[in-house]
């Protein structure tokens, strides 16, 4: 069990209003991805869930029950941190079996928790060390572990690979998303990356300065933005935006366009512009191109296309794939 | 990080250390302000009624009172003149590249450590003494007179004794900011072609301004209250009173509590002065 | 940084360094050997250095004579339990300031250093006076009540020091692990924060072993301790001086050694960490 409801939650540090009345559910077994710029307030949101912080008003619920009140130890959650937050004068088999020892579980029940969390995390060998003599990757092994062995109700995630060089940060995203898939617990996942949203949620919740733009699958998110914002912040590249006749034309104040959904020609289309940068990646072909009276646009093009900077090229967005926008960003 | 819950716990948990202090603090300073107003001779007739402010009056217009802020002044100067000059070489030296610095540290820094009384005693009879006194052997082997430090001259072999001890913190204190000081700085300036006594005076000497001034203002606190040696030396004779001993003698040589209160009051105002001067510089750290 | 220095440099630097530093330390010095020296040896003209008969009689003429032992062990209880009790309190305050700062905290320190600032003297007929009504004086208990509240605001100040330097992070995660107040304390903080409560308690050892000023006005013969021990040699019909030298190097000895343990802590103690 996992079910979370936030109802009309409000954080206030002072005079700084950084969540204002915050509606939100989250489902048993989901996997959850608050995502937004830094300093939104995805970290004061978590802790708000964890009881870190307490709320200025609105009530959360686990599980049905008001948990507004009750202590962070008490609301069967578990949390990993961006810095990991391991005890560091602790072995790896102490600090896995710290919660194991707090809730008061027998010797021999918490060496077996342990190494079974180590198995499933390959950290077997590593049970006798100290935090201080392991890489990023098996520290955030290890705090994952610790809070595997509590089988919460739900985990927490505050930006867990922000600290993992990139080639490991992918392997652990894949890592975490087994887990999901293993564990089928509640998993919330803070992060300001939306590469991380994009494949590891099933629902996510996009932040902007504590206000709730969206929520929905990636997909959803992907293809149907509600706003200027969503639709900027979610898909990689990001989405073009073209503002005055062209927009007006179509009927809205600003028109969006993916990279993927412009079609490059040689010779004929709707803008004609020059090729500014390219960036040949073998698979696919960044573009940027400079259009009169535009800003630049970002095309996906094929990754066997020769096109160089400074050569001439027509543009044309694909007429169903074409996002329309009013003067308040909000999707038409 | 703060919720409800832990507020609370903080604040319990923070109150038996406010509560003590704040106890410490306000009972004596509160008798002693209110022995400063009255009359209050425990031998000889005991609480002799409320007498204003003749106490504060008298304690300053006493013929004690101008020569012991003038040794009190001579002390606390001389001694931190001696500190922070001594210590700024001291520390610089030390810095330097060479064998067994470890050692050297340890030796500079050793005379902190010494009870006030052992060293004052050491001092007074194994160094100052005019007969057996390593001093006097050393004016003797050059054929001059041995003096006789602690009465003739009092107050310069008070400022060394205490000088001994501080030395060391001085140096110490120095020595830890020298060692904070970005070495990059010092060599675009060598490169720069500036000569070394410039380096140090437009470099080294504005880096170390902190702290010298955390020294000086640390020890004028513990020098303006420098008892131990005074009591164990010269009993406050030869001119050696300085404002702390001679309200020490008021108050408990002759016990007259209601001048020593007054004069505790001064004592304790001309301290609050240095103190605030300090938390100024110390709050400012408490922000970075 | 890391530049070669000519080795006739830094024989120079080394040699004048040696120099200087055996100079201040001389004074320990010729105590330690004095200690070992008759008393006739002690005063002798000239004076010898190292060459004269190693004796330990001046410290079991001390031992006996003067129960040294007492005194030693009143050191030993006001030194050791103060500083405990101090360290007891402040943890927990220091625990509040680092860990759930609020507006006041700042100041709440601030005060509590001005407090270390008070000067004893202006004080001393109220407590003197507290201390007669209360039967507390010549008793240890007395005396470690005092010098644990004297030396409490620099222990508050430097475990706060050192609580600041740990990530609120660590706690928070034990606090999710399910840790109360006192486990998160007991099991997370202290252990991390050994290194620093260690340094702490040297230095409040030190700095209570050493003070004067109450012990010398709050004791007479049953709680002195070593500091007013010493005062004791003052009178000059007591005077030897290899008995001095003896018994001033007992009381100094361990704290001493101590002392050097305790030295890049002590800047930052010293200083409420303005200088670290
Ligand atoms: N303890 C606090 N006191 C005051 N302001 C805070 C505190 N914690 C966070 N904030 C403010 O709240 C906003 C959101 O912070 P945070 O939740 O950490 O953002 P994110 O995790 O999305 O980067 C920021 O503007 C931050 O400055
Ligand atoms: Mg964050």
């Amino acid at each position: 069990m996992g079910h979370i409801s936030l109802k009309q939650v409000t954080k206030s540090f002072g005079a700084t209003n950084v969540i204002p009345p915050l509606d939100l559910e989250i489902n048993d077994g989901e996997f959850v991805v608050f995502v937004g710029p830094s300093g939104c307030g995805k970290s004061t949101l978590l802790r708000l869930i964890a009881g870190l912080e307490d709320v200025t008003s609105g009530t959360i619920a686990i599980n049905g029950n008001d948990a507004t009140m009750i202590p962070p130890a008490k609301r069967g959650l578990a949390m990993v941190f961006q810095s990991y937050a391991l005890y560091p004068h602790m072995s790896v088999r102490k600090n896995i079996g710290f919660p194991l020892k707090m809730a008061g579980i027998s010797k021999e029940e918490a060496e077996q928790k342990i190494a079974s969390a180590a198995e499933v995390l390959n950290l077997t060998d590593y049970l006798d060390r100290r935090p201080g003599q392991l890489s990023g990757g098996q520290r955030q092994r290890v705090a994952i572990g610790r809070a595997i062995v509590r089988e919460p109700d739900a985990f927490l995630f505050d930006e867990p690979l922000s600290n993992l060089d990139a080639a490991l940060r992918v392997n652990m995203r894949l890592e975490i998303s087994e887990l999901h898939n293993s564990l089928k617990t509640t998993m919330i996942y803070v992060t300001h990356d939306q590469v991380e949203a994009m494949t590891m949620a099933d629902k996510i919740v996009v932040l902007r300065a504590g206000y709730i733009e969206q929520v929905g699958s990636p997909l959803e998110l992907y293809r149907s933005p509600a706003n200027l914002f969503v639709a900027g912040f979610i898909g990689s590249p990001k989405m073009n935006f073209v503002e005055g006749k062209d927009a007006e034309a179509e009927g809205a104040h600003t028109i969006g366009v993916r990279p993927e959904h412009l079609t490059v020609s040689k010779t004929s289309g709707q803008w004609k512009g020059t090729v500014g940068v390219s960036e040949h990646l073998g698979s696919d072909t960044f573009l940027r191109v400079n259009v009169e009276g535009l800003e630049p646009l970002t095309v996906r093009a094929d990754g066997e296309v020769e096109l160089y900077h400074g050569d001439t090229v027509y543009l044309t967005p694909e007429p169903s794939k074409l996002y329309r926008f009013d003067a308040d960003g909000k999707a038409i | 990080m703060a919720t409800q819950h832990s507020r609370s716990a903080a604040r319990l948990m923070l109150a038996p250390a406010v509560i003590l202090l704040l106890g410490w603090m306000l009972v004596p300073l509160t008798m002693t302000l209110y022995f400063s107003f009255k009359k209050y001779l425990p031998l000889r007739g005991g609480d002799l009624g409320w007498v204003g402010f003749d106490n504060y009056i008298r304690f300053v217009t006493s013929s004690a009172f101008w020569p012991s802020v003038m040794t009190t002044l001579l002390i606390v100067g001389g001694v931190l003149v001696i500190t922070v000059v001594l210590g700024v070489l001291l520390a610089i030296l030390l810095d330097q590249p060479m064998w067994g610095q470890g050692v050297v540290r340890i030796l500079v820094i050793a005379p902190f450590f010494v009870m006030p009384t052992v060293s004052a005693l050491v001092w007074k009879n194994m160094f100052m003494d005019p007969v057996n006194g390593i001093l006097a052997h050393l004016w003797k082997a050059f054929g001059a007179t041995p003096i006789e430090w602690l009465s003739q001259a009092s107050v310069p072999s008070l400022i060394m004794i205490v000088s001994w001890q501080w030395l060391p913190f001085a140096t110490l204190i120095l020595l830890t900011a020298i060692q904070s000081l970005d070495s990059s700085q010092l060599e675009a300036a060598e490169i720069d072609g500036a000569p070394p006594v410039k380096r140090f005076w437009y470099i080294t000497l504005p880096h170390l301004s902190r702290a010298i001034t955390i020294v000086i203002l640390i020890q004028s606190i513990f020098l303006l209250a420098v008892f131990a040696e005074i009591f164990v030396t010269t009993g406050g004779a030869f001119g050696t009173r300085t404002l702390t001993y001679l309200i020490f003698q008021r108050v408990l040589e002759s016990q007259n509590v209601g001048l020593g209160s007054a004069g505790g009051v001064y004592a304790i105002i001309l301290a609050n002065i240095i103190a605030i001067f300090l938390m100024r510089i110390v709050g400012k750290n408490l922000d970075a | 940084m890391a530049r070669a220095v000519t080795t006739q440099r830094k024989t120079i630097n080394t040699a004048i360094a040696w120099a200087i530093g055996l100079l201040i330390f001389f004074p320990i010095l010729w105590t330690v050997l004095t200690s070992f020296k008759t008393e006739a040896q002690a005063i002798s003209d000239p004076p010898v250095f190292l060459f004269f008969d190693w004796t330990l009689e001046n410290y079991s003429i001390v031992q006996e004579r003067s129960n040294y032992m007492r005194y030693l062990w009143n050191s030993v209880i006001i030194a050791g339990v103060s500083t405990i009790i101090g360290i007891i309190i402040a943890v927990p305050a220091a625990w509040s300031m680092a860990f759930v700062p609020s507006r006041r905290s700042k100041d709440i320190l601030l005060w509590m250093l001005s407090t270390k600032m008070l000067p004893a003297v202006g004080v001393l007929y109220p407590i003197y006076l507290l201390f007669i009504k209360m039967g507390l004086l010549d008793s240890l208990v007395g005396l470690t009540i005092v010098v644990m509240l004297i030396n409490l605001p620099i222990i508050v100040w430097m475990l706060y020091t050192y609580f600041k330097e740990i990530p609120v992070d660590i706690l928070e995660a034990a606090r999710m692990d399910g840790a109360t107040l006192r486990e998160e304390i007991l099991y997370v903080l202290t252990p991390m924060a050994i290194p620093g409560i260690a340094s702490t308690l040297l230095l409040n050892v030190i700095l209570a072993w050493n003070e004067a000023f109450w012990t010398l006005n709050l004791t007479a013969a049953k709680a002195a301790p070593l500091t007013a021990f010493i005062a004791s040699y003052s009178s000059p019909e007591g005077l030897f001086y290899a008995k001095l030298s003896a018994a001033s190097t007992m009381a100094i000895a361990p704290i001493l050694i101590l002392g050097w343990f305790s030295q890049k802590q002590l800047v930052r103690g010293l200083t409420f960490g303005a200088v670290k």
